[in-house]
This record gives structure tokens, C-alpha cells and sequence, in this order.
């Protein structure tokens, strides 16, 4: 980083505080996600059926389930699971879309055409109906809700891309490079993805919101992650049971986790959106 | 007229190019449906200790005996004669089980739609006009909160809030009371039925039941639409000729609605198609939460006790209905902007 950018950077946290405060919770989040274990006041896991179904109090903060748990420590305990699903997934859609993606955008043609095609399908399609009958095929385990994901999320990288190579196909310093003998899959992996990177990390951030949507989705309807596991998604599942004679809490706080998580990964996407490319500011 | 017929054509051919997609994801259902863990036929015999011979029968009379390619073809054969299988769950023709249950995941998904609609023109209109000032702040603030929320968590909590809370709402389960008369079926959707034989308050029952589902449904996408109302309106604000149009003295509602929005129409239908599609994957979730006798809730029970057909048949359905919205999206792109057409 130059120090051109780090003093735009400045100037756009400086008009958008919101970004600082995403990031600083994206932080927090990741801290949760590492230590969260250690820091819970009660144990996630062991019922204390004595203490069921209590609102949040000074004991409880966000109340306790049907089991007796300890709502606040199941949703710190949580956090990691989340994100660790989250993370993986879009991780793997990005390593697999962005080499495919680059491939189609540098040689074009009929490869190109053929993938466009076939991920704009894709791509319109309802994608959670999709990643359910995954999930179903594969196996109602943690690990392939995180293969589900990947693969709904791999159209948006291979797309992005695709587009992003494309344009600097021919621009003087791909020229430059293979005038001085390096190899397609040189160019490809030296030169043009590095110089997409940094946009492919905005779609990242965004995307990680969704896909944590998604996985939470999922194990909502009761595929993925088994109880007693704690997991926000089927923190609410449980909770359902228990909305309609009023115990809101056991549904409110795990939503409030989804939210504030994916709003954060959200308003860090824009706010490095703004940073790496001030046109697209909206 | 000829514009009109120019989109008709161009329909046509999307429509002829979408076919081969409709085949792909026919035959990736039926590959995915094939290595579900769990055998079928084990489930499906009398008890856990049925008799091999027992399960051998089911296993041939289901046609999991023969090889993946035969059996590959028979489903094709099927499909092509409008048979998708019988469902083991229920025993009937999944397409008679599918064909009840559409209506209810329709009227709830275009009724949401409605509400969205309704709400995130006006939103992203408004927002963009005084941009910058109270409203738009809050448009945007709104949009991205609402972008976050899960429908399953939107859904619960307006539960909360409107049956527990204030009593508002009926008991969250299903289309109708359990004691209330359904009206005779014709079209399957229970607020044109309750109209066509006037039985309002039959009407006003279902119409309660509905909307808490295309509430929740329609908060999770309101955003986009507000949004990108809210993008192309500044674009077409800007523009020259609503400046001229101002300039020559036209009512400002002339000006926003016949020039301005007119023309910030294409975006909004283009987010709208692809709201909807993902609002039919939002189905699952909120049928659930709702106990909603829709498709998707029929489908997630069979897919949780491996019926293949309802699945596949499922997963048909909807890839036909979204080829269905896209061939409705570029009808009205070509009457929104005869260029299109042309171009």
C-alpha cells in the first residue's frame, strides 16, 4: 500500500465511520469465533432442566432454552462454527471461481461462451433449492453444507472474474509479458490475478455475509449441523417451537447474531469497496 | 404493433435456448436424487425387520434393480409423458400432489412480491427525489438492515409481535382455520376462490393467514428493489430530458412518473425476475415457519425421508416456473422499451 492509498483510505473512513465500526466488529466476530470457548459464563452443552425456558436476567443475559442452556454462551460458542462454514465455503468457491473464471476471460472463445452460458443458468436459478437437494445427496453432514455453499457460490466468482481478466487481456503489460516469453498459465497466475485481487476481495466480504445466510438456512430446515451443536440457524429451529407462547428470546438473540454479523461483513464489503474504487461508490 | 410482435420473437428464442438448461438440471436432479445415502426401499418396506423378499419387491418396483443409465432413461420417458413418478409419502401421482399444493407457494410468493413491489418503488422514488435528506438516509439504513435479517427470523418474530403480542394475527399454521369451510376449488387460489363464490369473510380469514408468510417473505426483498429504484431514478433524474421536461414547465408528477420512472423502469423489472427466484428458494423457509401447505414444505418432508420423485418433481417445477418469470421479465422489457427490441 502506498502512502496515496492509505491517505485515501483515511479520507473515505473519515466520510464513512460506518466502515471503521464493520470492521472493528468483523475483528471482535473473529476474536469470538477463536476464544469463545474459554470466556462463556455457563457450559453450552449440559442441560440444567431446573432452569428452562427462563426470560434473560442478571444470571441469564439472553435467557435460557428448553434445556436449560445458557442462550448467550451457546451463541458465543456458535460464532466459530458459523463463520468457520462460512469462511471455507466462500474460500474454496473463490480458489476454484477465480482460476476458472480467469481462464475463460484470457482465452475467450468457444470455452468462454460455454461457461458463460452455463453459469448464467445456474446463476438464475433458486440457488437455496439447489444447495438443499445438494445437502440431501451428499450427506446431512456439517462438511457438505459447506460444499453446498461453495458450489452455489462459484457462478458469482467465475462471473466476476471472467469479466475482470477479460478487460486486461490485451492492456501493455500482459503484452509486455508475453512478448518476453512467459507461458499462458504464467500470465494468467503472475500477472492477471494479482491485478484482480483486490476487487475479488470486496465480492469476498460480501459474499461471506450470504453464505453465512445460507448455511444458517440450512440447518434451519434441519439439514447440517445436529443438535445439541450450538448454531445460530438451529438455535432458531429449536426456538420456533417455543415463539408462539412468547419466548422470544430464544429466537430474537441468534437472529440479532446473524444479523450484526452479516450487516458487519456487508458494510466492510462497501466501505472497501469505496477504498479500492471510488467510482462504484453509490 | 410490430415492436410488439419483435418481442414475441425474441421471447421465443429465449425460450428455445433455455430448453437445453431445463434438460441439464432435469438430468443433474435425477444424478443428485441417485446417490442420496439410504436406500428407498429399505424405508419404504413394512417395518426394519421386512423380509429381504420384501425389500427385493420394492426395490423392483421402484426400477432402483436395473442400471443408472436404464433407469436415466425410463425417467426421461417419464417425464416426457407428464409422469414424474408416485410419491411414496403420501402414495398419489407427485404431479396430482404438486399440482394442490402450487397454488398455495404461488398466492403466497406473488402476493409477497406485491408487497414488495408496492413498497420499494414508491421507497426508492422517494428516496432518490430528496437525496441526501432524511428520507434517503433512511431508505438506505433500511435496506441494508434488511438485507441481513433472515426470513426464518423475520418470519418468527412477526409471529411474536402480532399473535402473541397484540393478537392480531390467527394461529400461525396452514392456509385456512382447521374448522373454517374451504370454497369449492377453481383456481386453487383461496383469495380468487373465497371472491368468485363471495364469501367474504372467508375471504378476510385466508387473507389474515396470508399475510404475516408475504410479510416476512417480501421484507427480505424489498431492499434490492428499493435500491436499485433508488440507483436508476438518480441516473434518469439527471438526465437531459427530465431537465428539459422541467424546464418547459410539466407538473412534476409528470415529469417523475411518465419521464423519469419510465425510463428507470429496466433495472427494476430485470432485480424484480431475479428476486423472485431467489423468493422461490425463500419458499422453503418460510413455508416451514408457517406450517405453509405449499411445494416446498412438500418437498423438504420428502427430502428429509428420501422420496426421491417429489424432490426431482420439485426441483422440475421450479426451474420451469423461473423459465417462466425470465419469459415474462423479457415480454415486459420489450413493452417497457421498444428499443430493446431492436437493438
Amino acid at each position: 500500500m502506498t502512502s496515496a492509498t492509505l491517505r485515501h483510505a483515511g479520507w473515505i473512513l473519515r466520510g464513512n465511520p460506518l466502515t471503521g465500526v464493520a470492521a472493528t466488529g468483523v475483528f471482535l466476530l473473529v476474536l469470538i469465533a477463536i476464544f469463545g470457548p474459554w470466556i462463556v459464563p455457563y457450559d453450552p452443552i449440559v442441560s440444567n432442566v431446573s432452569q428452562a425456558l427462563m426470560p434473560p436476567s442478571a444470571a441469564h443475559v439472553a435467557g435460557t432454552d428448553q434445556l436449560g442452556r445458557d442462550v448467550f454462551s451457546r451463541l458465543i460458542v456458535a460464532a466459530r462454527l458459523d463463520l468457520a462454514i462460512a469462511v471455507s465455503a466462500v474460500g474454496i468457491s473463490f480458489a476454484i471461481g477465480a482460476v476458472i473464471g480467469a481462464i475463460c476471460g484470457y482465452t475467450g472463445g468457444r470455452l468462454d461462451r460455454g461457461v458463460g452460458r452455463f453459469v448464467d443458468v445456474v446463476m438464475a436459478f433458486p440457488l437455496f433449492v439447489l444447495a438443499m437437494a445438494m445437502v440431501a445427496a451428499l450427506g446431512n453432514r456439517v462438511e457438505n453444507i459447506i460444499v453446498a455453499t461453495a458450489i452455489i457460490n462459484l457462478p458469482f466468482y467465475i462471473r466476476f472474474a471472467r469479466a475482470e481478466v477479460n478487460v486486461r487481456r490485451n492492456v501493455g503489460w500482459v503484452e509486455a509479458a508475453r512478448a518476453c516469453g512467459d507461458s499462458h498459465i504464467s500470465v494468467i497466475l503472475r500477472f492477471l490475478l494479482p491485478n484482480v485481487l483486490p476487487a475479488m476481495a470486496v465480492q469476498i466480504s460480501l459474499n461471506l455475509g450470504w453464505a453465512i445466510l445460507n448455511a444458517a438456512g440450512l440447518s434451519f430446515i434441519g439439514l447440517g449441523v445436529k443438535p445439541p451443536t450450538p448454531e445460530w440457524g438451529i438455535m432458531v429451529a429449536e426456538g420456533a417451537r417455543f415463539i408462539s407462547t412468547g419466548k422470544w428470546w430464544l429466537v430474537a438473540f441468534p437472529g440479532l447474531a446473524l444479523m450484526l454479523t452479516v450487516l458487519c461483513f456487508n458494510l466492510l464489503g462497501d466501505g472497501v469497496r469505496d477504498i479500492l474504487d471510488p467510482r462504484m461508490r453509490t | 404493433m410490430a415492436a410488439f410482435g419483435a418481442t414475441l420473437v425474441r421471447a421465443g428464442r429465449r425460450f428455445l435456448s433455455s430448453l437445453p438448461a431445463l434438460f441439464g438440471v432435469l438430468v443433474f436432479t435425477f444424478l443428485l436424487m441417485r446417490v442420496l445415502p439410504g436406500d428407498p426401499a429399505v424405508f419404504f418396506a413394512s417395518g426394519p425387520n421386512s423380509g429381504k423378499e420384501e425389500i427385493e419387491a420394492i426395490r423392483k418396483q421402484m426400477g432402483l434393480d436395473k442400471p443408472v443409465p436404464e433407469q436415466l432413461m425410463f425417467y426421461l420417458y417419464d417425464v416426457g409423458s407428464g409422469n414424474l413418478g408416485r410419491s411414496m409419502m403420501t402414495g398419489q401421482l407427485v404431479t396430482k400432489d404438486l399440482r394442490e399444493r402450487l397454488p398455495a407457494s404461488l398466492e403466497l410468493t406473488l402476493t409477497a412480491l406485491l408487497i414488495a413491489l408496492v413498497s420499494a418503488v414508491p421507497l426508492g422514488v422517494f428516496a432518490a427525489l430528496r437525496q441526501g435528506s432524511l428520507i434517503d438516509h433512511g431508505v438506505r439504513f433500511f435496506c441494508a438492515l434488511g438485507v441481513c435479517v433472515p426470513t426464518f427470523v423475520s418470519g418468527l418474530l412477526l409471529i411474536y409481535v402480532f399473535y402473541y403480542l397484540l393478537g392480531l394475527a390467527p394461529d400461525p399454521t396452514g392456509r385456512v382455520d382447521i374448522f373454517a369451510s374451504l370454497p369449492p376449488r377453481r383456481t386453487g387460489f383461496l383469495l380468487i376462490d373465497f371472491l368468485l363464490v363471495g364469501d367474504f369473510d372467508g375471504w378476510w380469514a385466508a387473507f389474515r393467514q396470508l399475510i404475516l408468510p408475504a410479510l416476512s417473505m417480501a421484507l427480505f426483498v424489498v431492499a434490492p428493489l428499493a435500491r436499485i429504484t433508488r440507483a436508476s431514478m438518480l441516473v434518469s433524474l439527471g438526465s437531459d430530458f427530465v431537465r428539459t421536461a422541467r424546464s418547459v414547465g410539466l407538473p412534476w408528477w409528470k415529469v417523475v412518473v411518465t419521464y423519469a420512472l419510465r425510463n428507470a423502469i429496466l433495472p427494476v423489472i430485470t432485480i424484480a425476475g431475479i428476486v423472485f427466484s431467489t423468493m422461490l428458494g425463500a419458499n422453503v423457509l418460510v413455508e416451514k415457519v408457517f406450517s405453509w401447505p405449499g411445494v416446498a414444505s412438500y418437498a423438504l418432508d420428502a427430502l428429509l425421508s428420501s422420496d426421491y420423485a417429489p424432490v426431482q418433481g420439485f426441483v422440475l417445477l421450479m426451474a420451469t416456473v423461473f423459465v417462466i418469470v425470465n419469459l415474462l421479465v423479457d415480454i415486459l422489457y420489450g413493452i417497457a422499451d421498444p428499443r430493446v427490441t431492436i437493438g
